[in-house]
C-alpha cells in the first residue's frame, strides 16, 4: 500500500516542481494535471485500503472538475495567445508592485 | 503488485520527462504515458470504472484538447530553458526535495493496519457500487458537477468568442472587390492555378505548367517558393507524357 | 424733527448713490459716467452750502444737531447708533470735502479723459467722498471708524488705480498695510472706550473722560494719535505717503493733500476732550507734529519728482496742523484753519502739477521742466498763487494760518516755536526751488515734448482754487473761525508771548525771505542740471533727504526684516519639525510598502514557489506534531 502512496507523492512532487520551473503555460497546465492524477492515485489506493468505494467516487469527481478546469484554462491560454502571441507565464506579469 | 513495479519506473521517468522535455509535444506524450499507466494501476486496484474513465476522459479527451491547443499555438515553438527569475530553479528543486521527502515519510506513517481490499465492495459490480454511492449519498455533489460543467462550457465559449467588427462580406461584394483590384492593379481575378496540372505528380510542391511547358509560379504555395522547395518542372518528363498520350508528337516537335 | 439740519445724511447718500450707480451700471454708462459722478459730488456740495447757511442762521449755542438714523447694532450693554452730528466743525469739513472734491471731479473729467476706466475712477472718487463725509459727520467713534476704513479703502483703490504698474500696486499695498498699523491703534482705543465707558458715542465719551483715570486717558490719547499718524502720514508711519503719489494726480490732490490725510488732525480735534485731559498725550502730539513738519520739509527739499516734493510738503504742513492740534484749545481752531487753507492751496498746487504733467507727457521729473511759465500761463499763475500762499506771503491764506500756528507754538514753548519757524524757512526754500525748477529758468524739455496749456475743464478748477488760496485768509477776519469753532473745541485762553505778535510775524517774514533767497541763489541764478547728480556727488544731508531720511530703511530694519526672519523661522520649524514628523511617518510607510511591494514580482511562478514552500512547511509541522 505504502508504495502506491509513495508513487503518488513522487508524481505530485514532480508535477509541482514542473509548475515551478516551466514557463510554457500549456506545459505548466499539464504539470497541474499530473498533480491531480497523482492525487487520484492516492484516493484510489485509500479506497482499496479501507474497502470502501467512496475514494473511487472522489477520484471520479476530481476527473470531472479537472475536465472543466482544462476546458476553461485552455480557452484562457488561447485567448491570451491571441492578444500577446506568447504562452509564457512570465509575460503575464503586469500585476507587480 | 507486478503491474505496479513494472509501471512505476516508467511513470516516474515519464513524469520527469514531462518536466524536462524541451518541446511541449514531447511533454504531452510523456503525460499520456503517465495517464495510461495510471489507468492500468486503477484497474489493478479494483477500480475498472475509473480505468475506463481515465482512458476516455483523460487520455481521450483532455490530452487531445492539450495537443489541439499545442497545434493551435505552434507546435514547433521550443521553449528556452534558461531561467529568468533568479533562484527560482534552485528553490524549486530544494523545496520539491524537502516536500517529497516529508510527504513520503508522512504517507508511510499514515497507513496502518492491513489492506481491506475492494473485493467485497465490488461484489455487486464496481459500476453498480459507484452508482449507488453517486446517486445516493453523493447525489448533491453530482448535481453540482453538472452545474460546473455547464458553466465551464459557457466560459470556454465566452473566452474563445471573437467579436466580428465589420459586416460579413457577401459573395457579390467579394466578386466586385476582385474585379476592382483587377481594374486598378491588374491582380488576377480568378483562382490561382492548382499545382500539378500536366505533371507526373499532383503533390503540392509540383508546379503547374503553362501551355508552352514553362512553370507557373503562382501554382505553388508561397512558403515553399520562399524555402526553395519547388520541384523543378522537368521538360523531358512532360515530353514523355506527351509521347505516351500521342506517339510521335513530342519528338517530332523537338526535331 | 422737521429741520433741514436733520437731512445731513443726504450729504453722504448722494455720492454713495453715485458710486453704487457707477459701479453697477454697465459699459453704456462709460460715455456719461463721469458726469454722474461730478453731479453727485456737486449736489452734495450744494446741499452742504444749504445746510451751512441754515446752521449759520441759528444761535451760536444751538449749532450742533445730532440725527439718529437707525440703531446700527444693539448687543447687550453696547448699543451703537448710526448717528450723524452736524456742527460747526463738520460743516467746515463738509464744505471743504465737497467743494474741493467737486472741483477735482471737474478737473478729472479732463485729466482722465483718455483713460478707458474713467467711469470706475469716478465711482471710486464718489466712494471716497461718501466715506470722508461719513467720517466727519459721525457722532460715534464706530461710525467714524466706518468712514475711516472707507477712505482707506478708497485710497487703496485709487493709489493702485493704474494697477498694471507694479509700482502702483505695491504703493497701494504699502499704504493699506501702514494704515492698518494706525487703524489698530484706533480699534484698541475704541475697545478701551467700550471697556471703561461702555459707549463709543463721541459726546458721551467726552462727558465721561473726567471720570477716567489719568492712565486710561493718556492711553486713549496715544492710541488715537497712532491712528492719526497712520492716516495723516505722520512720523513714524509717514513712509506710505510718498509712494502714494503713484496714483493719478487728482487723487493725490483730493485724498493725499486736501482731505483724507487731514483726517488724523480732525480726529485729534474731534477728540479734544481726551487730549485736553492728558498732558502727556498732548506733548506726544506736539512732538510728532514737530518732527514730521521738519522731516517732511527736508524730504521736500531733495525730491526731483514734482509730486513727491509736494507730498513731502504735505507731510510737513500736516505736521503743522498736528502740532497745532497738540497745543490744546489754543491751537485747535488754528489747526483746522490751516487745514482748510492747506486744502485749498495744496489741492491747487497738486492740480497744477497734474496740469504740468498733462502738458509734458506725464513726466514728473522737475529737472525736465524749466521755463513752463510761457507755455502754460494759467497753470503758472494759479500755481504761483498756491506757492505764495504756502510760503506765507503776507495777505494770502497761508500767511494767516501758519502765522497763527507759529505764534501759538511760541506761546507754548520757545523751542517748539523755533522749530516751526525753521520749518517755515525750509518751506519757503523748497517751494521756491520747485517753482523755479518748474516754471522759470532755461528750457530743459526732453525731445519731442511740447508743453501746452491744459483744457478749460482743468484750468477752471485751478483758477477757483487759486482764488480760494489767495482769499482763504478772510476766515480769520474778526476771529470768525475761532469764534465759530469755539463751541466745539473750547475757548482759547490767551497765552503770554515772549515777544509781541507783530515781532514774531516780522521774524517769520525774515526767515521766509531768507529761504526764498537761498533757493533763488541755488536754483534761480545757477543752471539746473538736466540730470540729477548721482548720490555720491551730493552731501550726506541731500542723500538722506532723497532717501526720505531712511524712513523705509528704518521700517525695514525694525519691522519688515525681523518679521520676515520670524516668519522664516516659523516656516522652517513647520517644514522641518511638524511637516518632517508627518512626512517621516509617511515616508516610513512608503518605504516599508515599497520594500514589501518588491515581493510582488508579478511572476506567478514565484508565488507558486512560496505557496509550495508553505505547503512543505505545513507538512513539516504536521509531521513534527505527529512524531511528537
Amino acid at each position: 500500500m505504502t508504495e502506491y502512496l509513495g508513487l503518488s507523492m513522487l508524481l505530485f512532487t514532480i508535477g509541482a516542481a514542473g509548475v515551478l520551473v516551466r514557463r510554457n503555460a500549456i506545459v505548466v497546465f499539464m504539470c497541474v494535471e499530473l498533480m491531480l492524477n497523482a492525487a487520484n492515485l492516492a484516493l484510489v489506493s485509500f479506497s482499496r485500503q479501507h474497502g470502501e468505494l467512496d475514494g473511487q467516487l472522489a477520484a471520479f469527481f476530481v476527473m470531472v472538475v479537472a475536465a472543466a478546469e482544462v476546458v476553461v484554462g485552455l480557452a484562457i491560454i488561447v485567448s491570451i495567445y491571441r492578444t500577446r502571441r506568447s504562452t509564457s507565464v512570465d509575460d503575464a506579469s503586469l500585476l507587480k508592485a | 503488485m507486478t503491474a505496479f513495479w513494472v509501471l512505476a519506473p516508467f511513470m516516474v521517468l515519464a513524469a520527469l520527462g514531462l518536466v524536462l522535455a524541451r518541446k511541449a509535444v514531447h511533454a504531452a506524450l510523456c503525460l499520456a504515458v503517465v495517464m495510461i499507466s495510471l489507468a492500468v494501476l486503477y484497474a489493478a486496484q479494483g477500480a475498472p470504472f475509473l480505468f475506463a474513465v481515465q482512458i476516455v476522459v483523460y487520455t481521450g479527451a483532455i490530452m487531445m484538447l492539450f495537443l489541439f491547443v499545442l497545434m493551435l499555438v505552434g507546435v514547433e515553438t521550443a521553449e528556452s530553458l534558461t531561467e529568468t527569475i533568479p533562484g527560482q530553479r534552485l528553490g524549486a528543486v530544494v523545496v520539491a526535495l524537502v516536500f517529497g521527502a516529508l510527504g513520503v515519510v508522512g504517507v508511510a506513517q499514515s497507513v496502518t493496519g492491513a489492506v481491506v481490499g475492494v473485493e467485497q465492495a465490488n461484489e455487486g459490480g464496481n459500476v453498480e457500487g459507484l452508482a449507488a454511492l453517486m446517486f445516493g449519498p453523493y447525489v448533491l455533489a453530482f448535481e453540482a458537477t453538472a452545474a460546473l460543467l455547464i458553466t465551464a462550457v459557457l466560459g470556454a465559449m465566452v473566452l474563445a468568442h471573437r467579436e466580428r467588427l465589420a459586416a460579413r462580406l457577401t459573395q457579390r461584394e467579394v466578386a466586385e472587390g476582385r474585379l476592382q483590384d483587377y481594374a486598378r492593379h491588374g491582380t488576377h481575378p480568378g483562382q490561382l492555378p492548382t499545382p500539378g496540372v500536366f505533371a507526373r505528380h499532383n503533390a503540392v510542391d509540383t508546379p503547374a505548367l503553362l501551355p508552352d511547358g514553362s512553370v507557373a509560379d503562382a501554382s505553388v504555395p508561397a512558403p515553399l517558393r520562399a524555402r526553395d522547395q519547388v520541384r523543378p518542372g522537368d521538360r523531358a518528363e512532360v515530353d514523355a507524357v506527351a509521347r505516351e498520350l500521342e506517339p510521335g508528337t513530342g519528338e517530332g516537335r523537338d526535331r | 424733527m422737521n429741520d433741514v439740519l436733520d437731512t445731513a445724511w443726504v450729504l453722504v447718500a448722494l455720492p454713495l448713490a453715485g458710486a453704487l450707480l457707477l459701479l453697477t451700471w454697465g459699459k453704456e454708462s462709460d460715455r456719461f459716467g463721469h458726469w454722474i459722478g461730478t453731479a453727485a459730488s456737486a449736489a452734495s456740495f450744494v446741499w452742504g452750502v444749504v445746510l451751512f447757511v441754515a446752521l449759520a442762521g441759528r444761535d451760536a449755542g444751538d449749532r450742533s444737531v445730532t440725527t439718529n438714523l437707525f440703531t446700527w447694532f444693539d448687543a447687550g450693554r453696547v448699543r451703537v447708533d448710526m448717528a450723524l452730528t452736524y456742527d460747526q466743525l463738520s460743516a467746515l469739513f463738509v464744505l471743504l470735502i465737497t467743494g474741493v472734491g467737486t472741483l477735482i471731479h471737474v478737473y478729472s473729467i479732463g485729466y482722465m479723459a483718455d483713460d478707458p476706466r474713467r467711469r470706475r475712477f469716478f465711482a471710486f472718487l464718489n466712494l471716497f467722498v461718501a466715506s470722508m463725509l461719513t467720517l466727519v459727520l459721525a457722532a460715534d467713534y464706530l461710525v467714524l471708524f466706518l468712514g475711516w476704513e472707507g477712505v482707506g479703502l478708497a485710497s487703496y483703490l485709487l493709489i493702485g488705480f493704474w494697477q498694471h504698474k507694479p509700482s502702483a500696486a505695491a504703493a497701494a499695498q504699502k499704504a493699506f498695510v501702514m494704515n492698518r498699523v494706525g487703524d489698530l491703534g484706533m480699534v484698541i482705543a475704541i475697545a478701551l472706550m467700550l471697556a471703561h465707558l461702555g459707549t463709543t458715542d463721541i459726546d458721551r465719551v467726552a462727558t465721561g473722560v473726567p471720570a477716567l483715570s489719568q492712565g486710561v486717558v493718556t492711553a486713549l490719547g496715544l492710541l488715537l494719535l497712532l491712528g492719526a499718524c497712520g492716516k495723516s502720514a505722520q512720523v513714524p508711519l509717514q513712509a506710505w505717503l510718498l509712494d502714494a503719489m503713484e496714483g493719478p494726480t487728482p487723487v493725490s490732490a483730493l485724498i493725499h493733500a486736501a482731505t483724507m490725510v487731514t483726517a488724523g488732525v480732525y480726529l485729534i480735534v474731534r477728540s479734544s476732550a481726551i487730549f485736553d485731559a492728558s498732558e502727556t498725550a498732548r506733548l506726544a502730539v506736539v512732538a510728532v507734529g514737530l518732527v514730521t513738519l521738519l522731516v517732511g520739509a527736508a524730504i521736500g527739499c531733495a525730491k526731483d519728482d514734482i509730486k513727491k516734493a509736494l507730498a513731502g510738503s504735505t507731510m510737513s504742513q500736516i505736521g503743522y496742523m498736528t502740532l497745532a492740534a497738540g497745543l490744546g484749545p489754543a491751537g485747535y481752531a488754528f489747526a483746522i484753519f490751516h487745514l482748510v487753507t492747506h486744502g485749498f492751496f495744496k489741492a491747487n498746487m497738486f492740480l497744477g502739477a497734474g496740469s504740468v504733467m498733462h502738458g509734458t507727457g506725464d513726466d514728473v521729473d522737475m529737472r525736465h521742466y524749466g521755463a513752463l511759465r510761457t507755455a502754460m500761463p494759467i497753470t503758472f499763475f494759479t500755481f504761483a498763487a498756491g506757492y505764495l500762499a504756502i510760503i506765507g506771503f503776507p495777505g494770502l491764506s497761508g500767511f494767516w494760518s501758519k502765522d497763527k500756528i507759529i505764534e501759538t507754538a511760541f506761546g507754548f514753548n520757545v523751542w517748539v516755536g523755533l522749530g516751526t519757524l525753521l520749518g517755515a524757512g525750509v518751506t519757503a526754500f523748497y517751494m521756491t526751488r520747485l517753482m523755479v525748477m518748474t516754471f522759470l529758468g532755461r528750457k530743459r524739455w526732453r525731445d519731442g515734448v511740447h508743453p501746452h496749456e491744459s483744457p478749460a475743464v482743468m484750468t477752471v478748477p485751478l483758477v477757483v482754487l487759486a482764488a480760494l488760496s489767495v482769499l482763504g485768509g478772510v476766515m480769520l477776519l474778526g476771529h470768525w473761525i475761532t469764534d465759530w469753532l469755539a463751541p466745539v473745541v473750547g475757548e482759547a485762553h490767551h497765552e503770554e508771548l515772549p515777544v509781541p505778535a507783530i515781532v514774531l510775524t516780522l521774524l517769520v517774514l525774515v526767515v521766509v525771505v531768507a529761504g526764498v533767497a537761498l533757493a533763488w541763489a541755488t536754483y534761480g541764478r545757477r543752471e539746473v542740471a538736466a540730470d540729477a547728480p548721482a548720490d555720491r556727488e551730493v552731501g550726506w544731508w541731500t542723500r538722506a533727504a532723497r532717501h526720505e531720511l531712511y524712513g523705509n530703511a528704518v521700517n525695514d530694519a525694525l519691522v519688515v526684516r525681523p518679521t520676515g526672519q520670524l516668519v522664516r523661522g516659523v516656516t522652517a520649524f513647520d517644514r522641518q519639525v511638524v511637516a518632517g514628523a508627518v512626512g517621516g511617518l509617511a515616508g516610513l510607510f512608503r518605504d516599508a510598502s515599497q520594500g514589501l511591494g518588491r515581493l510582488q514580482t508579478g511572476f506567478v511562478r514565484s508565488y507558486a514557489l512560496v505557496l509550495f514552500a508553505g505547503a512543505a512547511a505545513l507538512a513539516a509541522a504536521l509531521l513534527a506534531v505527529t512524531i511528537a
